[in-house]
């Protein structure tokens, strides 16, 4: 019996295997190969070529962008396994989820634990065809960490809400279509106040100025919100809820953050290999620089353990059911690592690491002095170190607060 | 924590509750107050491979279980926790050098044996203070094998020296040709410089030009899974202790700059137990093992260092008595980083594995 099942899933599994396969063949365009940018959601729009919208659209078409979600509501409706052979056959060939940005990573699984049937049904389609944009709305000038001290107050009109007050840090607000939001629907609870709604970016009053970054970009803004009038439809959950489901989307805002296989890609080649370009060598191959090469293999060594611990949440967290505690060490792990790893490539290269416009330096080059300004924003962002250490101080080793 | 099968559960229960219940770091006082060279108790050893501990990577055809190098670990993290003394790691770890290289006749003689606890086998491998497989001097001409080999560990208890020569892994047993000089070190345990004067010796024939590169990985990893119980019980007395100590009118643990220093180190010790798991679980498929070794071994040397150096500091004055345990741990913890690879070692290997 055991056998036959499993037999049966193996082929079920072959079938699979073949339609990617020849979706692949017939979707997949050759000048698209590697030039997947998982951060294209939060750069802002990627000047999309004719290839890329037309892949956009066919694994849109089929929700393979969001293979585990509900076919009902747009998503591709396989298995784990399922899900894991798409990644596989699409790694292969160097063929990139085109669907991206908040929305999936974000915004989408949130809904779908927390929205009714009708917001589900009018929002998640759109976000698995990649057609609309969202941003987060959370941060205000004086809720930062302490994000519960939000004050953007939704006033209660009858058939809407009247909403006042400022966001900031909106990243990719310039280019939103829409916007998740924390706002007040009561002053008399700090927490219990809050509720989760949702508004349209061109919604009369709702005006965003960018704010440029010390990487030279400008991927965020501040939104001021001046008597934005929202349907009460727009609510998810009820009143008083928001800080429930908003502390819910952070998890899944931290998980991506820290993604293992997310950073991997990042990360790219292996440091040595680009000293090794870049600094004097031995005859045998070896860095000339010992401190150097010491310092490199210490970093991989630490990484790999970093990894290591990435996969191993990630299989306990699929025995056990559930969120592994770890996420938040995995959050404080992964982007210390990925700092470090930034820091390294500039003194690699000395001064031609450091450039910042002209001719004389390559894109490569200068794309990783960008990464580096724009990464040190990993630790701030999504919840910042110190509140990683927070959480796991008093939530996983039960320290107490401050009496 | 990996996740693991029933077999394995039932194992790591079995010596959880024995090293808390039966070999708490009492033992291990009553063991130094001994003054005993060698260093462990020998009834709770037998009752160790009663259990079947000292064969849990030995092939069931010769007395063992074969439940493999996780297994393995998980026993010996445990007995970290309460720092029990035995000659468990490295009778295992020169067990795995039969396993891999002896004949089936050599396998006959030996395996049975340290499977039962009846006798007990150890590595001699090292000729300095320092970690360095390349430099061996010791020779054999016509069977005798001559030589000295520093610091050897649990030489005093051991009835075969697994020892490398020029060209090899040889059997030795204690007996004629056999001299040991003791070598006391913090820890406590036994450690003596073993002098081979043409000791009779039989090689170890198989297992390939990587033999002893290969139990020297097993060496590795099985030496960070005690530093991973070590780093463990060190942070869980910390934060018990943190808990409960009152200064300023408040537990010490209220206070954010002891947080996050906690909250530091349990990043590391995660970090520190899936460099360890994957270690013995390269072992047991058998792929990618060289690597994996020098990233346990590593970041057990790593992260055990600052534990134990933050359990200290941490635990204020009292921290520094000879009536507390964080000092023990500490002790310890200096002499398994220094065995089998220091911290800069390992980095040098994994740079030229990697090929920079
Ligand atoms: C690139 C980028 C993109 C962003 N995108 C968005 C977005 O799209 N939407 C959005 O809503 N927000 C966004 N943010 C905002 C981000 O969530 C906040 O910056 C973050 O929550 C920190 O808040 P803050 O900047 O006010 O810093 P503060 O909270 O003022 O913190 C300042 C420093 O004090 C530390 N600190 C604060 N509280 C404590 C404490 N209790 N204990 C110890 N240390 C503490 C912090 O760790 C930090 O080091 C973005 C930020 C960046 C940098």
């Amino acid at each position: 019996m055991a056998t036959q099942l499993k037999d049966d899933t193996q082929t079920h599994d072959d079938a699979f295997r073949n339609e990617v396969r020849e979706f692949l063949a017939e979707h997949f365009p050759e000048e698209l190969k590697g030039k997947g940018n998982l951060l294209a959601g939060l750069d802002g729009p990627t000047n999309e070529s004719p290839a890329h919208t037309k892949w956009r659209e066919a694994v849109g078409d089929r929700g393979w962008g969001t293979p585990t979600w509900p076919k009902e509501y747009g998503g591709g409706g396989l298995s784990r396994s399922q899900a894991k052979i798409l990644d596989q056959e699409m790694a292969k060939v160097g063929a990139w989820n085109p669907i991206g940005g908040m929305g999936i990573m974000m915004f989408g699984p949130t809904l779908l634990e927390y929205g009714s049937d009708e917001q589900k049904k009018e929002h998640i389609p759109s976000i698995c065809r990649g057609d609309i944009r969202w941003c987060q709305g959370y941060s205000e000038p004086n809720a930062g960490s302490d994000l519960a001290n939000i004050q953007t107050f939704a006033e209660d009109k009858g058939d809407h809400y009247l909403v006042n007050g400022q966001k900031t840090w909106t990243s990719g607000g310039q280019w939103a279509d829409k916007c998740f939001a924390l706002v007040r629907t009561s002053r008399s609870d700090k927490h219990k106040g809050i509720s989760f709604l949702l508004f349209d970016m061109d919604a009369p009053g709702v005006e965003v100025r960018p704010i440029t970054m010390i990487s030279g970009t400008s991927p965020f803004c501040e939104t001021f919100l001046t008597d934005v009038k929202v349907p009460k439809g727009n609510l998810v959950g009820k009143e008083g809820e928001g800080w429930t489901i908003g502390k819910r989307l952070l998890q899944h805002e931290r998980t991506n953050i820290s993604g293992g296989g997310r950073l991997a890609e990042m990360m790219g080649r292996s440091l040595g290999d680009i000293a090794k370009q870049h600094c004097e060598t031995e005859e045998n191959g070896q860095l000339a620089d010992a401190a150097l090469r010491q310092k490199i293999a210490n970093f991989e060594i630490r990484w790999n353990s970093f990894l290591l611990t990435a996969r191993r949440a990630m299989e306990e967290s699929k025995a056990q059911g559930g969120v592994s505690e770890i996420s938040s060490v995995l959050k404080k792990a992964g982007t210390k690592l990925a700092q470090e790893r930034s820091e390294m490539l500039i003194d690699i290269r000395g001064l031609q690491g450091l450039g910042w416009e002209g001719d004389s330096f390559e894109d490569s080059e200068m794309e990783d002095v960008r990464a580096w300004l724009f990464g040190k924003a990993a630790t701030i962002y999504g919840g910042s170190t110190e509140v990683q250490n927070n959480i796991i101080a008093k939530r996983v080793l039960g320290m107490l607060d401050h009496q | 924590m990996a996740v693991l099968n029933e077999e394995q559960e039932m194992l790591r229960d079995m010596a959880r509750d024995w090293a808390t219940n039966k070999s708490p770091v009492t033992e291990f006082r009553k063991v130094r107050a001994s003054g005993e060279p060698e260093a462990f108790n020998r009834d709770a050893y037998a009752k160790m491979a009663e259990m079947g501990w000292a064969g849990v990577i030995i092939p069931e055809e010769y007395g063992g279980s074969d439940f493999g190098f996780m297994s393995a670990g998980l026993v010996v993290e445990e007995l970290g926790k309460t720092l029990t003394a035995s000659p468990l790691v490295m009778n295992t770890v020169a067990a795995s050098a039969i396993v891999l290289g002896g004949s089936d006749e050599q396998k006959s003689q030996w395996l049975p044996k340290l499977a039962s606890g009846e006798a007990i086998a150890t590595l001699a491998i090292d000729e300095g203070p320092r970690h360095d497989p390349e430099k061996i001097e010791t020779t054999v001409w016509g069977g005798k094998l001559s030589g000295t080999k520093a610091f050897v560990p649990e030489a005093h208890g051991a009835d075969l020296f697994v020892v490398a020569a020029k060209d090899g892994l040889y059997l030795v047993e204690k007996g004629d040709g056999v001299s040991l000089a003791t070598r006391k070190l913090t820890d406590q345990r036994s450690h003596a410089d073993v002098t081979f004067d043409g000791a009779a010796a039989h090689k170890l024939e198989g297992g390939g030009d990587t033999l002893l590169g290969d139990v020297l990985d097993r060496a590795r990893v099985l030496t960070a899974a005690e530093m991973l119980g070590m780093a463990q019980a060190v942070f869980d007395t910390t934060l018990d202790y943190l808990k409960q100590r009152v200064q300023f009118n408040q537990v010490l643990a209220t206070f954010q700059a002891l947080q996050h220093r906690m909250a530091d180190l349990f990043a590391d010790l995660a970090q520190m137990r899936s460099a360890v798991e994957g270690g013995l679980q390269a072992i047991d498929s058998g792929f990618g093992i060289d690597r994996a070794a020098i990233i346990a071994k590593a970041e057990a040397n790593r992260v055990l260092h600052t534990v134990s150096n933050e359990g200290i500091q941490m635990h204020g004055g009292i921290g520094m008595t000879d009536e507390y345990d964080v000092g023990f741990h500490l002790k310890r913890a200096r002499v398994l980083e220094a065995s089998f690879g220091s911290s800069s070692q390992l980095n040098n290997r994994f740079a030229s594995l990697a090929g920079y």
